[in-house]
């Protein structure tokens, strides 16, 4: 083959993946709930990382008092109100997105290299002792009420905002093994497989060459989906006093402390809700719309 | 015959994991930094009293004979003291668990009635705006966490409209039933005692329902995927074409098949409810044994959190191996507990 021709269908697949890109987002684009979900993430992600400059009182975020401001309701000045230290909640709510994306990003990060390099084990060698040792290990993880076991392991190590990162992750890793155990499995008597270990490919070149990027689809939109129910355990456990520890201006402890003045503060303990549920919402359409793009092609 | 050997199988498999469960728990307890002894009797209490009560828990052994004579303990019933009332762990549970079971079963009887209800409305009228409003309810049941529900619920029902008390399980001013099962509505059944029903049944509602909203949501959406699915399949075709009428179709024969993957799913959701009535029974002031184990779990009171983590991985069990029969009770093809564990 001439040189000339080798980087003709170079640009002709370059070509194509442009196409493929263009033809995935529009079939995305089509799902208005999805781009919603996709507006609400990047506003969130956006705003996080300039937090310091776009909130009205930045101070606020962290150990700061102010009391002649103190429990004032949601005027223009403070849009969601004080709270009994007289600081912004809308301040607060936004810096507490950040710690939300915090936790999720590591937990997701933590858990799927660990499911998956159990679950792609787990698969291959189906019918030995490693996967009925790694499959009943997930079953038992399974079978356990995931929060309570994580407010008991968040309890055992001292509060904080890694130690819930940890005790989530723990309860988190069996969801990712059993997905790419079911993909492995299913795939591991397809001809490209079969293929590749006629040819005399290794064992680790099959799984993480042939499997692997065959089961990236299904981890991304699990991956997504779970950003946002990380954020929900997350929440659930520092809502109960064993997540992140103030001052930090996280959503859960947010809306904890503002209950206890409810009902004549009700600002403290709704608008923080409202923030739980707005990013978990986001995450959700967000993974939604992937599921489909996915299934469809 | 048939059912007798994969229900064998399925408990001799809880028991397995049920053990498991009891390592991983009592490690958690024990690794604790700190002298639990200690910090149970506060820093003024001499050091003999300490000692003895560090005799007493057996701290000072290797951990794996601390954790054979909690399991002997455990096996003949005895949870052991609570290290911060020092009251008698099981009897503790007994006294606060009907108070959550009574929550829990409200909560899986509402979420699996209105889920099917909903997941059947928007099968039947699917691609309407009733499907669209139950896929917008369903969005939010599922990314609402079971606190803020019962937050906002307290703040409008209670506070804003004065329709339902802030708390406990029932008014000052009303009798309780005498104990016969220790469920208060039940009890009030039973008793003849409706005044007391009905304020128990108030007191009842606002917590089992932000409880079941979540998995609510997860099931309206199962069952509509799965009626969608079976409503294709050739022998709904024969019915249709053969003139049966469209309720008894979608009641008779659709809803019959397509229940199976919901009652699976609920199950699982039961686990789920559980971890939220720790919170919610925080919010509503309920009497269970959830906030008991938050109490447990803020002031590490070992024995009794472990205690109240195991009798939830035992609820949570049971509950799975109830569903796991009803699934196999309706269609007995599904090979039991397979379907459920791969699923």
């Amino acid at each position: 083959m001439k040189r000339e021709e080798g980087l003709q269908i170079n640009k002709f697949f370059k070509k194509e993946k442009v196409k493929n890109i263009k033809r995935t987002w529009y079939r995305f684009s089509r799902n208005r709930l999805s781009c919603f979900g996709l507006a609400i993430v990047l506003i969130i992600i956006f705003s996080t990382f300039l937090a310091n400059y776009i909130t009205p009182y930045p101070e606020s975020a962290g150990r700061y008092v102010n009391f002649s401001e103190a429990k004032k309701p949601p005027t223009i000045k403070h849009i969601f109100g004080t709270d009994m230290y007289g600081r912004d909640v809308f301040t607060r709510v936004i810096f507490g997105f950040r710690y939300s994306l915090k936790i999720a990003l590591s937990v997701v990060l933590m858990v799927i290299p660990v499911g998956v390099v159990l679950g792609l084990t787990a698969g291959y060698f189906q019918g030995t002792w490693i996967e009925i040792i790694i499959m009943r290990a997930t079953d038992v993880f399974l079978s356990i009420p995931a929060l309570i076991l994580a407010m008991a392991i968040c309890s055992a190590l001292t509060p904080s905002l890694i130690n819930s990162m940890v005790a989530i992750s723990l309860m988190w890793w069996p969801w990712y093994c059993r997905l790419v155990y079911g993909s492995t499995i299913s795939m591991r008597g397809e001809s490209f497989v079969n293929a590749a270990e006629i040819i005399g490919a290794g064992k680790l070149h099959i799984l993480f060459k042939e499997i692997l990027p065959n089961c990236i689809p299904t981890i991304l939109t699990k991956a997504t989906l779970d950003l946002g129910f990380v954020i929900l355990m997350g929440s659930s456990l520092s809502f109960v006093g064993l997540g992140a520890q103030p001052p930090i201006p996280d959503l859960g402890t947010m809306v904890a402390d503002g209950s206890k003045y409810l009902p004549e503060l009700w600002w403290l303990a709704v608008f923080p809700a409202f923030g739980i549920v707005i990013i978990v919402l986001g995450f959700n359409l967000l993974g939604d719309g992937i599921h489909d793009i996915f299934k469809e092609s | 015959m048939g059912i007798i050997k994969p229900l064998a199988e399925r408990i001799i498999y809880s028991i397995i994991v049920l053990l498991v469960l009891s390592v991983i728990i009592f490690t958690i307890s024990r690794v604790l930094p700190g002298d639990p002894a200690r910090a149970a009797l506060g820093p003024r209490t001499p050091e003999e009293v300490v000692q003895q009560l560090r005799e007493e828990m057996h701290f000072n052994d290797p951990i794996y004979i601390q954790y054979y004579y909690w399991l002997r303990n455990a096996m003949h019933g005895n949870l052991g003291k609570s290290l911060s009332s020092r009251n008698n762990v099981t009897e503790d549970i007994k006294k606060f668990a009907p108070a959550t079971v009574e929550l829990a079963l409200y909560g899986i009887i509402f979420m699996g009635i209105f889920g099917v209800i909903l997941g059947v409305v928007s099968a039947k009228y699917s691609e309407t705006w009733i499907d669209n409003l139950v896929r917008i309810i369903a969005y939010l049941g599922v990314v609402t966490p079971s606190f803020v529900f019962a937050i906002i619920f307290m703040l409008i029902f209670c506070y804003g409209l004065n329709l339902f008390p802030t708390g406990g399980r029932i008014s000052l001013g009303i009798m309780p039933p005498p104990t016969i099962t220790g469920l208060i509505t039940i009890d009030a059944l039973i008793s003849a005692n409706f005044s007391a029903f009905f304020d128990a049944l108030k007191h009842l509602l606002l917590p089992s329902v932000s409880l079941s909203l979540a998995g609510m949501s997860q099931i309206s959406r199962i069952t509509r995927s799965a009626m969608q699915e079976n409503a294709s399949k050739d022998y709904i075709l024969f019915l249709r074409s053969a003139g049966f009428p469209e309720n008894i179709i979608m009641f008779r024969y659709l809803l019959k098949v397509s229940i199976i993957p919901t009652i699976s799913i609920l199950g699982l959701e039961f686990g789920a409810l559980m971890g939220n009535a720790f919170l919610v029974e925080t919010i509503f002031n309920w009497p269970g044994l959830s906030r008991y184990g938050m109490t447990a779990i803020l002031q590490k009171d070992l024995n009794a959190m472990s205690a109240v983590v195991l009798v939830f991985g035992i609820g949570f069990i049971i509950a799975n191996i109830i569903v796991d029969l009803i699934v196999n009770w309706i269609d007995p093809t599904i090979r039991l507990g397979k379907e459920i564990l791969e699923g």
